[in-house]
């Protein structure tokens, strides 16, 4: 038995969600807004688990007592029967794509969101513009689903700018504070920045393969074994700006940081878990231009390794616990990049699976010691809250031991094929897996670094602000952190298998060399352990040290406090510029608009100072320029007017026509 | 060819005409006294429909006598509303003098 997976439910039940919240939400009460908010993307989950369990039926082949089962074979498009676009030999289409890359993406995004949803009700309560939050979060979920199931790369683009949308929105969520709405604005200017490449790309594609379908692209690919490099290199470049642009990748991750400014659900779900990995799904996605492509695949392990490294040192200095974890974020899609980059197309996918539970679990235990300290997000002002905060203090260990890679956990499982994968890639790939494995050891140590900051030693605030954690945060704590415990257990050779119809690379990668691998995941195990023994002497037995440390390198750890400087970089070579540029054409457009209305202006009233002499109210001076000039006609006339003219006084023997025409003039009647 | 022609040229009609037409704009330029003006104009009107007939009986164009007939009558009408007006400004200002007459100045 298989049904239609109901695509179009996935994806318009959450914009009902939306609708009814965002028109009504302000008058429906706060229980029945946080129904609406949470059962849009329930229903959705529901739908993905149902396709998901019917795809998965299709290998048991038979099934007594329910009839005979009909598999539901992957991928599976729907297409709205009205054409969006058909514009010559253009042609897009509403289609909605399902196969295996789309449904895991799917769960997690469905799955994780609602999870999201259901502890917003806890961290939002007594929150103003509470129904506000959930429209936006439900129009996030809706632009990211429709994201994920593009069946074409314009649809992609919409969900895509969908969700920059729903991203804006909700950063800037606070907008009554300053630094909201700037990080608001700067997250969405950033990402116009990355989607003017993507756009770019798009065009190309159009050009080159006349079609945007993924599946159309695929077939030309298909006809044309040969067809390596060119234009695709161009294609795959500009793509990868757009997706260095969402996923927060060097040059353009400068976003994130600010959008931290958001609520700490939205920075969990949108700026943690799925948006950001929106990027790496873009290059899954259009994985077979990038296989033709090896410049440009290089090029996106490059930026991936870098932004791993580059921001992992960031994140060791900073002191605001959400900012760590932000640079944590954009640390770990560097290491989806590099995955990308060296064709590992399934261990990006899995890392970003794994990811997306265990950096969720992380902004949601962050969340729960912001919450409980009302609004307190200095690490410096934290310590000591294992015991007033168990259950978050368990959950937030489950995610550092996963996100530092530890076995058993699910980093391990989706973070070691990326190094092995990096070390097996061609010639660069052993200087990609050393800087993959220095990342590691930062990740460990800024990692337990929070850990101990936060949960451990003495308290070092005075705050009595205590909440309690209410149970639709805990619940959603507690699932996720059991995720992050066994999220990788399938693996990654049986996760490949079954993605393997949609994102195998289709190139030749290197032989599998399982011992190689074996002490791979040895050395990348030793050094996250190193990174904890760091962690551990610096911020548990000898507290003194770090600032020791500082004061030892005051350059070396200002520039990185200060992260390297990069926003202030930006703001002199390329804002500040620009700006006055800006400025500039504003003053000089300015100077000559106003000063063409200005002259015009000023003609007028002195034309008019001049011309209103003449209105002297006295009838006789009018009088007197009438007949002055009847007389200037008149002699006008009489001179060159007519040569006969003169005639009409001292002749008689003139034509008639030419006489009378004259005498008509004179007495101002049109003549024959 | 009629006899006026021998005995009075057209030229002297058409003198006698400017001569009375010019005494109507002299008179409308220098006079104050509002029907003093207005009859200059119908000075004017006369001097032109002399031309006028003086053209018309010359080339025997009846057209001129005919336009002579209605210059006459739009005058009679002029003349009507024209004396209403003044009679109504020289209630309203108690004077004639065209000077003071100047509400539409600015």
């Amino acid at each position: 038995m298989t049904e239609s997976p109901h695509l179009w439910w996935i994806v318009l039940l959450p914009f009902a969600g939306f609708l009814l919240n965002g028109i009504l939400g302000s008058r429906l009460r706060r229980r029945l807004v946080s129904a609406i908010g949470v059962l849009a993307p329930l229903a959705s989950f529901a739908l993905v688990l149902n396709a998901f369990a019917a795809n998965n039926i299709s290998a048991a082949t038979s099934c007594p007592g329910c009839g005979p089962i009909t598999a539901l074979a992957l991928p599976i498009v729907e297409t709205f029967p009205v054409p969006w676009l058909a514009i010559g030999q253009i042609h897009v289409d509403f289609s909605l794509v399902l196969d295996q890359l789309s449904l895991v993406m799917l769960l997690v995004v469905t799955g994780v969101g609602f999870l999201i949803h259901v502890y917003s009700v806890g961290y939002m309560r007594g929150e103003p513009g509470y129904a506000r939050y959930f429209s936006f979060l439900n129009l996030f979920l809706f632009f990211m689903t429709l994201l994920v199931l593009a069946g074409n790369i314009l649809l992609l683009f919409v969900g895509w700018e969908g969700v920059g949308l729903a991203s804006y929105l909700l950063i800037g969520f606070y907008f009554q504070r300053n630094s909201a709405a700037d990080a608001g604005k700067k997250a969405f200017i950033v990402n116009r920045i990355g989607d003017f490449g993507f756009l770019i790309g798009i065009f190309l594609i159009l050009a080159t393969f006349g079609t945007l379908s993924f599946s159309q692209i695929a077939a030309r690919l298909a006809m044309n074994p040969a067809w390596h490099g060119s234009v695709l290199t161009v294609i795959c470049l500009c793509l990868l700006f757009g997706a260095a642009g969402k996923s927060a990748q060097l040059p353009l991750y400068v976003w994130l940081p600010d959008a931290m400014e958001g609520p700490t659900p939205v920075s969990a779900l949108i700026h943690a878990a799925t948006m950001v990995t929106a990027g790496v799904y873009m290059i899954a996605r259009t994985h077979l231009l990038f296989d033709r492509a090896p410049i440009a695949l290089a090029v996106v392990a490059i930026v991936g390794a870098a932004t791993a490294l580059f921001a992992a040192t960031i994140a060791l200095a900073q002191n605001d616990i959400k900012r760590v974890l932000a640079y944590s974020t954009i640390s770990q899609l560097g290491y989806m990049f590099l995955a990308c980059g060296v064709a590992a197309y399934s261990a990006a996918i899995f890392h970003l699976v794994t990811h997306a539970f265990f950096k969720a679990l992380l902004f949601l235990a962050a969340g729960s010691v912001i919450h409980a300290l009302g609004g307190e997000q200095d690490l410096r002002k934290m310590g000591g809250l294992r015991k007033k905060l168990p259950v978050t203090f368990w959950t937030m260990t489950a995610a550092v031991l996963a996100i530092v890679g530890v076995p058993g956990f699910a980093g391990f499982y989706s973070k070691d094929p990326i190094l092995y994968a990096a070390f097996l890639d061609g010639t660069g790939g052993k200087l990609l897996w050393f800087v993959g494995l220095v990342t590691a050891l930062l990740t460990s140590l800024y990692m337990f670094r929070l850990w101990y900051l936060t949960f451990l030693g003495e308290r070092r605030s005075k705050t009595s602000h205590h909440h309690a954690t209410p149970l639709s945060m805990l619940a959603p704590l507690v699932i996720l952190s059991v995720l992050s415990l066994c999220g990788g257990w399938i693996g990654l050779d049986r996760f490949s298998v079954y993605l393997a119809p949609a994102a195998a690379a289709h190139r030749p990668m290197p032989e599998a060399n399982p011992g190689l691998e074996f002490i791979l995941s040895i050395v990348a195990v030793l050094v996250a352990l190193e990174g904890w023994l760091i962690a551990d002497k610096y911020y548990r037995r000898r507290t003194e040290r770090p600032a020791q440390l500082a004061a030892a390198l005051p350059a070396g750890y200002k520039l990185i406090l200060n992260k390297y400087y990069v926003d202030e970089i930006y703001g002199a070579v390329i804002v500040k510029p620009l700006l006055a540029f800006s400025k500039f054409v504003l003053g000089g457009v300015d100077l000559l608009l106003g000063g063409i209305a200005w002259l015009l202006a000023g003609i007028a009233s002195l034309s008019g100072m001049i011309l209103q002499r003449w209105q002297s109210g006295n009838l006789r001076s009018y009088a007197a320029w009438l007949a002055a000039g009847a007389a200037a006609v008149l002699l006008f006339l009489l001179l060159t007017g007519s040569p006969h003219a003169w005639s009409l006084l001292f002749f008689h023997s003139e034509p008639i026509l030419k006489v009378s025409h004259i005498t008509v003039i004179q007495t101002g009647q049109v003549g024959h | 060819m009629s006899f006026l022609q021998h005995d009075v040229p057209l030229s002297w009609y058409l003198l006698l005409s400017a001569v009375l037409f010019s005494l109507g704009v002299i008179g409308f330029l220098i006079k104050r006294n509002l029907i003093t003006v207005f009859m200059s104009i119908e000075l004017m009107l006369n001097a032109v429909n002399l031309s006028f007939v003086a053209f018309a009986y010359q080339w025997h164009e009846v057209r001129g006598q005919i336009f002579v007939l209605f210059v006459m009558m739009v005058a009679a009408a002029e003349a009507a509303v024209g004396l209403a007006i003044i009679i109504a400004v020289f209630r309203a200002r108690a004077t004639l003098a065209v000077d003071r007459i100047d509400l539409m100045k600015l």
